[in-house]
Parts: C-alpha cells; structure tokens; sequence
C-alpha cells in the first residue's frame, strides 16, 4: 500500500480540504441531489427551451419572439446574432437570460457544504480532534473554505462545459456554427464567479462557526443566500449586458469586498468553537 | 528548566470558567516525565477542561501553564506542543464515512509524520492496537472498542512525547476496556508521558504512578499512590483467616493491634508492617491454625473515598 514517494509534507490547509472533499465523495446522499439541481439548472432546463424556441413554426409567436430580443438594451440587439425571430431569440436566451445560473447554482451547493463543514465536525466529536492539532486556527479555516468552494466551484465548472456544449448543439447549428463561450461567459466564469462564491462562504463559515447545530446552520445560511441570490442576478445579468471593461471592474469590486469578508471570517474559526464553545 | 527535563506538564494556579461557570479553580500540579499521572474525580470535576488546556485548544484564564516547557498561550509553541502531544478525547471523534487507514493517514498527514513513513506507521499503530484486519472498513461500522482502539492508535500514530487521555474506556464492555488499559501500560512502560483523566478508579489502579484527585476544578491532593496510602490509609492491615475463627479474636488484646474486625475473615489493623510476623506467632500460640494471612494494601477506591472523607 506504497502510496507516498516523497517527504514533502502536504499544507495543513489542504489535508482538511483533501479530507473533507473525500467524506464528501462518500456521501452520495449529500451530492446526488446537488447534481441533480446542477444538471436540471444547467442542461435539462435549457436544452428543453432552446429546443421549444427552435422549433417555433408559428409566424405570430415568431414576431412575440423578436420582440423578446427588442427588449434587451439597445446595445445589444447588435450583438445578437442570428435571424430575426426563433434563431435570434434562441441567441438571446443563450448568451444573456441564462447567466444568473451560473452563479447561483454553485452558490447552492458551496453553501449547503459549507453550512456543514465546521458545526458537522462540532456534532461528530471530531471538532476536538482539529482542535488538539497542530493546524493553527488560520489552516483550519482555510482549508474548510477551500472544502466548501472546490465543489461549487467544480459543479459550476462542469455545468459551464456541458451548457456550452448544448448551446452550440441547438443554437450554434441555427448561426453557422459554435459561438459560445462568449468573451463575456469567461469573464463571468473564471473572474466574476470565484470571488462571489468565496463572499457568500465567508458569511456561511462564519455562520457554521456560531450555531450549535447543522440545521441551524442550513437556516440561517438559506437564509444569507436569498439575498446573495438576487444580487447574483443583478451581478450575472451586468456582467453580460454591459461591456468586458465593466464585467472586469465588477469582479475586481467582489475580490476586494471577498477578501475583506474572507480575513472577518476567518476569527469566527477558533478552536474553543470546535470544541463546542461559544456556539449560538 | 531546560526543555527536556523539566516536568512534561506543570500547571500553576491555572484557572479557567465557562461563563459563570468556573471549571478549573487554581489548579497546581505537574506531570513528571516519564510516568503516568492519573486525574482522579468525579463528572464535571474539571478534568477534561484539563486536558484541554494542556495541550492549548483552551486558554487559561489565569495562572500558568507549561507543557513540554513550552507555552500553549503562545501560537508557535502551541502549534509545537499539539505536534508533540497525542490526545483520545473521551469521545472518540472519528470520521464515520472514511475508512480506518483513512482516519489514521489523516492524522499522520495533520500531525506532520514524514510521508515516506506514513504507510509504516499506520501498519504498526494497527498492528499494536489489533485493528490491522479492520483497516480497510468504514469506520462507521465500528464497534465502539474498535472505535476506542483506533482512537488510540491515531494518538500514537506521530509518537508523541506527552499521551492525554480522557475517559480512555467510557462506554467499553469489561473485556475492551482491560485490553486498552493493557495497551496503556504498554505505552507507559515504554517511557511514555501520560496524562489520564478518569472517574473509574479501577481503571487507574495499577497504572499511576501519581494521582489527582480532583473536585470543583481544584486539586485536593496529589502524589504518588504510596504517598497517598501512607497519608490517609497509615495503619497496615493483614486479613486473617483460621479453621476456627472465633481463635482469631485473641488478636484485639495485642498491644501493636489499633483494629479488629471479623466478618467471615478477620481484618486486623497494625501500627507497623513490620508487626505481622508477630501477629502470626501469637495466633498460634493461642491455637489457631491459620489458613490465610495476606498484608492489605488499599484499592484506590478505598483510599480516593479516604482522602474525600478526610477533605469533607
């Protein structure tokens, strides 16, 4: 069972989030359902209206059609490619309606991992265990963040892939061929999402640090979330709407306001509350 | 005090409260090295609070603690004193959904073993412990002494200098609880430091090599099982048996007899040990044909309610 070849030894931070993320493996009854709601938000759902929109034969709904995309803001009627009609529509709902989804999905799974991570380890008994190590507070925070980001960060990743991979199959076909992600779908992903799903788990963590109990925590973090979840919409839609050099100084706003609520939650992590102390 | 000779545990006028709730009440006591320290009290007498600030996941309120002549309070040192202390909470604490190997390659990960020696390390904690052939299973379908067993060998995984134990055996069957107490004596005859916390005094006879009796977070009295028995158990006692009895209450005339009792056996109370061959010579010189003579030293029981008499 030679598994190790070499001495370097691996960060605190990440043995906790290694750790972690293989319970969390282990628990199909925990990620199944998450799966679910990520396959449903990003491929069932949209494969269903693109398909219906696609296959639009009647000209009076054609023209309703058209008019969904003359409601979109001037400057991105030019954008949208395609005909008039179904096709330009199709385009629409691809490229700008269905963005909020990309937030809000992995919102939802970090936080319903993160809700548990740090009260799970306080009801298990285990929280003693981290607290006995010799992981310093400041670790084992960072490693229940990294445990709690990584797989909605991972569930918004591959939601990303297979939506791409649906929006070219029924829409690219209609425009001539694949035209997603657009510049703006990857600033989205790889700038803009990150740091909102790291601001919402500082409010979680530190949630999960306080209550006394795993269905507390999912409480009062669902009741966080709502509100991160509109502003999410706000967010995604203006990422998209609006040009790159917005979606840019969007991101760069969440970073700065991420790390400021990552560094205030990380003091909600302390040792006396993983062995229970000072639980609400 | 240099770092490696001093006691593994000192802890001085330590005080620590929850609230209103005051758990350890100027606590004095130290912990040599190399020998076994029992806390001994009742449920809620402060003993894992103990523990807890022993190895620094509390802070003290007050006084000073030093453990490995280090200073929990302070971040490095007590980043170092976690990576030298192994602890067994009275609670097992393991991770249900991973298996054994998993539990212990965590904690050899956390505890900073070398990896090349990881492998080696579990195979040999499992090995001692006997949950090699159990390794492979979800510890979720643990029995609560495999539990216990592997608890142990997690604590032992990085071979600590200082072993904390608390509450080693609760919730054990008779026959789990005697084989981890045999592996603690193990551990202690190795050279190991260790802590033990328990309200079980059975558990504790025979391993400590010093005792606490604690209560309401203070220390009534500690020292070494020998101390204790001379300081509040001073007469020796002999029990005393013979084909007639009833011979054996010539004994309450002797003048080196301070006590006489005789229920089915005779217990007699000596001034000295030394008088014991003269107990026997004149019960035989009054007749008796003795059938048994056996010197009595007190269980710990016996001698822990002594000394909460002695302190009510």
């Amino acid at each position: 069972m030679s598994r190790r070849t070499d001495n370097r030894q691996p960060r605190p931070s990440w043995v906790i989030a290694r750790t972690d993320l293989r319970q969390l493996m282990q628990a199909r009854d925990f990620w199944m359902p998450l799966t679910i709601v990520a396959l449903l938000f990003f491929v069932i759902i949209p494969t269903f209206l693109l398909l219906i929109l696609g296959s639009v034969k009647d000209a009076n709904l054609a023209k309703k059609l058209s008019d969904v995309v003359g409601s979109l803001p001037k400057d991105l009627q030019a954008n949208v490619h395609g005909q008039k009609g179904p096709a330009s529509a199709s385009y629409a709902l691809a490229v700008y309606l269905f963005a909020p989804l990309a937030i809000i999905v992995p919102l939802t799974v970090s936080s319903a991992v993160g809700a548990h991570t740090i009260v799970g380890e306080r009801e298990r008994g285990s929280g003693e265990f981290l607290a006995h190590s010799p992981a310093t507070e400041r670790q084992i925070y960072l490693g229940k963040l990294m445990a709690s980001l990584i797989p909605g960060y991972f569930t918004a990743a591959m939601g990303f892939l297979f939506y791409s991979l649906v929006v070219n199959l029924i829409v690219g076909r209609k425009l001539g061929g694949w035209f997603f992600p657009t510049t703006n779908w990857w600033i989205l992903m790889l700038w803009v999402l990150p740091p909102f799903i790291a601001l919402a788990l500082a409010v979680i963590l530190a949630i999960s640090a306080r209550v006394s109990s795993a269905a507390a925590a999912q409480q009062a973090s669902a009741l966080a979330t709502l509100p991160l979840i509109v502003i999410a919409y706000g967010v995604s839609s203006n990422t998209l709407f609006r040009g790159s050099g917005t979606a840019f100084i969007i991101g760069g706003l969440e970073w700065c306001g991420a790390i400021f609520a990552l560094w205030r939650a990380s003091k909600a992590v302390s040792r006396e509350r993983l062995l229970g102390m000072g639980a609400a | 005090m240099s770092p490696d000779t001093g006691p593994a545990v000192a802890l001085s006028g330590v005080r620590r409260s929850f609230g209103d709730v005051v758990a350890v009440d100027g606590l004095t006591f130290e912990v040599p090295r190399g020998t076994v320290t029992v806390l001994l009290g009742p449920n809620g007498a402060g003993k894992t609070t103990v523990v807890r600030l022993v190895t620094g996941a509390l802070r003290a309120h007050g006084g000073a603690v030093q453990t490995l002549a280090l200073d929990p309070a302070i971040d490095e040192q007590g980043t170092e004193i976690r990576r030298r202390c192994g602890v067994v909470p009275a609670r097992p604490a393991l991770y249900d959904r991973l298996s054994g190997t998993d539990n212990l390659a965590y904690a050899a990960a956390l505890f900073q073993v070398a990896p090349t020696l990881v492998d080696e390390r579990i195979a040999e904690a499992a090995g001692r412990f006997g949950i090699a052939d159990a390794l492979d299973l979800k510890v979720g379908g643990y029995s609560t002494g495999m539990r216990a067993r592997l608890a142990l060998a997690r604590a032992v995984l990085h071979e600590p200098d200082l072993l904390l134990l608390d509450e080693p055996t609760a919730g054990l069957d008779p026959e789990s609880a005697r084989a981890v107490l045999g592996l603690i004596d193990e551990m202690a005859e190795g050279g190991k430091t260790v802590l033990m916390c328990t309200h079980l005094l059975l558990e504790a006879e025979g391993l400590a090599d010093q005792v606490v009796v604690m209560d309401h977070g203070q220390a009534m009295i500690s020292g070494s099982p020998l101390d204790l028995t001379r300081q509040f158990w001073p007469a020796p006692r002999v029990v005393v048996d013979a084909d007639d009895p009833s011979i054996l209450d010539a004994a309450q005339a002797l003048p080196f007899v301070r006590g006489y009792q005789r229920n089915g056996v005779a217990t007699v109370e000596l001034e000295h040990e030394t008088d014991v061959p003269d107990l026997v010579d004149a019960l035989v010189a009054s007749g008796a044909r003795l059938t048994r003579v056996e010197p009595q030293a007190p269980t710990l029981e016996q001698l822990y309610f002594a000394i909460r008499r002695e302190h009510q």
